[in-house]
């Protein structure tokens, strides 16, 4: 039988023990009237073999087009320890550590991870994660609207620049809770927030999110947005891509005071696209709002001989613990990709995370300088950006990614939906992964799809 | 215990990698937005990364490894094909916003698997895009929020959570904007239903339900429940924890839940990755239907597509930067196309088969059982109180030292009604010797404890460390490394 190990016999001695004749019997509790006959829409099970065909057929299914979409999702190359050793199923198939004299190898990874996240962002303290990006932004906003003590109000703004999908997820998950979400805008010619065009007066509000770089790739002007937010008694929520804090400005740095919280998409960091997840989400935060953290958090602390080891620890903030109390109801996170991307930075190194970061935004120069020069492509945005870059077509742009498209290509993402007042505009990203043959690739499909539009 | 900072070395490097240096390549980025100094990260091999966390590994217990009888967290084996063929190159490069033409091999996997979840849960659509159980739990308790509010029924603030319930009940319904309500549970472990009776009225929004209930029992008076709860005018929600218990057998659909959340790391075996990622569809009747989160995905012909927010305009929204933990759907797709429907319905039967005989051998063994007139389901509590009080050795003391004889511990201290208990849930993909062992074991650490209480309460001696100090971990938190300071 499938993953069921009994024998015949077996199965007749446990039913013997039970002093029942039959399986059918230990569900006799189970009104009689409830009980399903079939479930006749699941198909019959299949061999190993022939899931492997169907799936193999499947995934060819998808085809191999050569991508150039970013919009949240970067293809970087993953050194191939990376998923060797966290599949082991020692890592696979362990859960949560509850257990933490039989979890050290997990929680020793995790208070690792804590390090590395809490180097990158420039923050005191880091959770061992949630579930992406955008929940964790949503989780961010509660946090701050928690954690704030000079306010009590549940107005939370965030910039348009802020990726629109990040936006309606936070929506969706903090409008319960009666927070208010109002949007600013963008500076039309720069692609960023224009602090001096923020109010002087903007009322009583909890947080700003300051997304760097932007849905745009657009570097906002974080030092003075951070300053003008803390002087307002409100609290920054960083909104970041892990591999550009390699190069930029981390956000415990910001301003004055620097940010007081920090999160994210960590998909970047060895993590497949694999259609959008599982990924995860990191937070990271000053230690004054450690106890309003959402997720788990591993402490290092003794054993009973004083040898040291690692453990959940602030547990009182927790569902398990704290019920209807608890700063979230999550319990699940994303381990297993906490330990790749552990793997990850350490194979890397700040100085390989360096190269990736850099050579990703020299190949978004490159392809835009290409793009540029076909007649018909143009830069949107003046202000400096991070390796994801806005152009603007003469012709449809969801017509030239069509015609891409039919050459194998996937050309970008359209912006044209959630910034009507763009235009015919494109996001693009080329990784280090591209090569300047596909950039070639990539801007001849181009030309031949706008002198035929 | 050597943290991968300390076996760093200034400029060593896996230089393959990364790439090349680019010296010009960040000329364009301002001076004031780039940072000052590199990152703490580890300055490593690839063989001392490879060797440090295959050596961690070897610290954790794991189901590849040990018998882990966690109740309610449902650790049966993850089989290998799933992770193989989810890991397919073309499943992995998959951009999550690729065009349809180039998702039809993903999209066909994830409209399957919508089906096949309609047909085992009895509801009529289903959502896959909630990241995990807590996630399904806020998606659904959402849904619950949104048809009263489309219906102007603004006076219901209470979600009723019976005491027995997961932790993320109540906090999801706080979450959802409701007040939590605890109804009480009977000596038989089923829900006091005068108790509910006396609850229910114009300010209940809905009743959040585990059934089996996290006590190891089967609710017996399902559809009075229901009735009582609808005829107030809530809804009833199902927490799926406890799905592999009746799988291909009873259908939360049937028994008249209007909203279900699925656990796939539980039921449908997915890893469960040191914490995580999980994957919490939701599932619902036709009175929920307009307010599923998205995407989801439909078929027209032979072609199949997302269905967004242009659809579903009543959607609660979206919960995920894209669609959900795909991959780990994909890994429950493959694992419901190995089983098939009759595999599907041996799960919860030998689930339950092994649940039962080992609460029968336990009894036989003196053990006490918290609901001993009760059939078990595919887990069930024994309470430790009586060695608790004649001999002084916790439940927490009895599961420490089972992991000195290679056995995980059960749930401990969960469900929070019943004093010193052991939620133990063997799970259907353990064989008989393998129950048989940890029955004698459980037998072996009681005799201990009669003998020698102190090797119990001392336990554990053959691991990694023995008891953590927690207090200390959460005064003097060290929450992450720091380089020792630089000698003046």
């Amino acid at each position: 039988m499938p993953f069921i190990p009994h024998t015949e016999s077996e199965t007749a001695a446990m039913l013997e023990a039970i002093g029942i004749d039959g399986i059918e019997a230990l569900f006799d509790e189970i009104p009689a009237g409830l009980r399903v006959p079939d479930i006749a829409a699941v198909p019959p099970g299949l061999s190993e073999m022939a899931t492997a065909r169907l799936l193999a057929e499947r995934a060819a299914a998808n085809g191999a087009p050569l991508c150039f979409i970013g919009a949240g999702a970067y293809e970087h190359h993953i050194p191939a320890a990376v998923w060797e050793i966290a599949t082991r199923g020692e890592f696979y198939s362990a859960y949560t550590p509850y257990q933490a004299e039989a979890s050290q190898g997990t929680l020793q990874l995790l208070y690792e991870y804590q390090t590395m996240m809490v180097g990158l962002t420039g923050l005191d303290v880091s959770n061992a994660s949630l579930y992406d990006g955008a929940s964790a932004l949503a989780e961010a906003v509660l946090m701050a609207v928690r954690a704030n003590r000079k306010s009590h109000s549940k107005r939370v703004l965030i910039p348009r620049t802020v990726n629109p999908v990040y936006r309606r997820v936070v929506q969706a998950i903090v409008s319960n809770q009666g927070i208010v979400v109002e949007t600013l805008d963008f500076d039309p010619r720069s692609g960023a927030l224009d602090p001096a065009a923020l109010p002087a007066d903007p009322g009583d509000f909890a947080a700003l999110v300051v997304p760097q770089p932007n849905f745009f790739g657009v570097l906002e002007d974080v030092d003075r947005l951070t300053d003008w937010t803390h002087g307002h008694g409100a609290l920054v929520i960083a909104v970041v891509n892990p591999t550009a804090l390699a190069l930029l400005k981390p956000p415990g740095a910001w301003g004055t005071q620097g940010a007081d919280i920090a999160c994210g998409e960590g998909q970047p960091l060895g993590v497949p696209l694999a259609s959008g997840g599982p990924y995860f989400g990191f937070m990271c935060c000053k230690s004054e709002h450690v106890r309003q953290m959402p997720g788990r958090i591993i402490g290092r602390t003794v054993d009973l001989d004083g040898k040291p080891g690692f453990a959940l620890t602030l547990q009182a903030r927790e569902q398990h613990i704290r019920r209807s109390k608890a700063t979230s109801n999550i319990c699940t996170n994303q381990g297993l990709l906490v330990t790749a991307a552990t793997i990850y930075m350490s194979l890397l190194g700040a100085e390989g995370l360096r190269r990736v970061a850099s050579t990703s935004h020299a190949n978004t120069r490159r392809l835009r300088d290409a793009l540029c020069a076909i007649e018909g492509v143009a830069p949107v945005f003046t202000r400096p950006f991070f390796h994801e870059v806005v152009l603007r077509l003469d012709a449809d742009v969801d017509r030239a990614l069509e015609r891409l498209a039919d050459a194998g290509i996937l050309g970008g993402y359209s912006l044209k939906r959630e910034y009507p007042e763009l235009g015919e505009c494109l996001l693009v990203c080329a990784t280090e992964t591209k090569t300047p043959e596909d950039l070639r690739r990539y801007a001849d499909a181009c030309g031949r799809a706008l002198a035929r539009a | 215990m050597t943290l991968i900072f300390e076996r760093s070395a200034p400029a060593r490097r896996a230089a393959l990698q990364a790439p090349a240096e680019d010296a010009a390549a960040v000329a364009d980025i301002p001076a004031a937005l780039l940072r000052a100094g590199a990152p703490l990260l580890p300055e490593v091999s690839e063989l001392q990364v490879v060797r440090h966390y295959t050596r961690l590994s070897q610290k954790n217990f794991s189901i590849d490894t040990h018998f882990y009888p966690l109740g309610s967290c449902t650790m049966k084996y993850n089989p290998r094909a799933c992770n193989t063929l989810a890991s397919l190159p073309d499943f992995l490069r998959r951009h999550p916003l690729a065009p349809e033409r180039y998702s039809q091999g993903f999209l066909a996997c994830m409209y399957e698997l919508q089906e096949m979840l309609k047909e085992v849960t009895g509801m009529r659509a289903v959502s896959l895009t909630p990241m995990a159980g807590s996630q399904g739990e806020f998606a659904g308790v959402a849904m619950i929020r949104a048809y009263h509010t489309a219906r102007g029924d603004h006076a219901r603030d209470e979600i009723l959570v019976p005491d027995a319930a997961h932790g993320t009940n109540p906090a999801t319904a706080v979450m959802c904007g409701y007040k939590a309500r605890e109804i009480p549970t009977n000596a038989e472990g089923d829900v006091d239903l005068d108790a509910l009776r006396a609850a229910v009225g114009p300010r209940t929004a809905g009743l959040m339900l585990t059934n089996p209930s996290t006590l190891g029992v089967f609710e017996r008076r399902i559809e009075e429940i229901a009735a009582i709860v609808h005829a107030a005018g809530g809804l009833l929600y199902y927490d799926g924890a406890n799905l592999n218990a009746i799988l291909g057998k009873v259908r939360p659909g049937d028994m008249g839940f209007d909203v279900i959340h699925l656990n796939l790391h539980k039921t449908f075996s997915t890893p469960h990755g040191g914490g995580g990622p999980g994957a919490g569809p939701v599932g619902v009747g036709e009175k929920l239907k307009p307010f599923l989160p998205v995407p989801m995905v439909g078929k027209t012909g032979d072609g199949y597509h997302w269905i967004t927010e242009k659809d579903c305009p009543q959607s609660i929204g979206r919960l995920s930067a894209f669609a959900g933990n795909a991959g780990i759907l994909l890994r429950a797709y493959i694992y419901a196309r190995l089983l098939g429907r009759e595999g599907m319905r041996r799960v919860a039967e030998y689930a339950t088969l092994n649940a039962n005989y080992m609460a029968v051998r336990l009894r036989e063994r003196g053990f006490e059982l918290a609901f001993p007139r009760r059939r078990a389901t595919h887990e069930f509590i024994v309470t430790l109180r009586r060695e608790a009080k004649t001999l002084h050795v916790s439940a927490m003391d009895f599961a420490k030292r089972l992991l000195d004889y290679g056995f995980h511990a059960p749930t401990t201290y969960f469900p929070l009604l019943v004093p010193e208990c052991l939620l133990i849930e063997p799970t259907e993909t353990e064989d008989k010797a393998t129950l048989d062992a940890f029955i004698d074991v459980l037998s072996d650490i009681r005799a201990e404890a009669e003998a020698t209480p102190d090797t119990v309460t001392g336990a554990p001696y053959t691991l990694p460390v023995r008891r953590l100090d927690d207090v200390r971990a959460a005064r003097e938190l060290d929450l992450a490394w720091k380089p020792a300071a630089a000698p003046p």
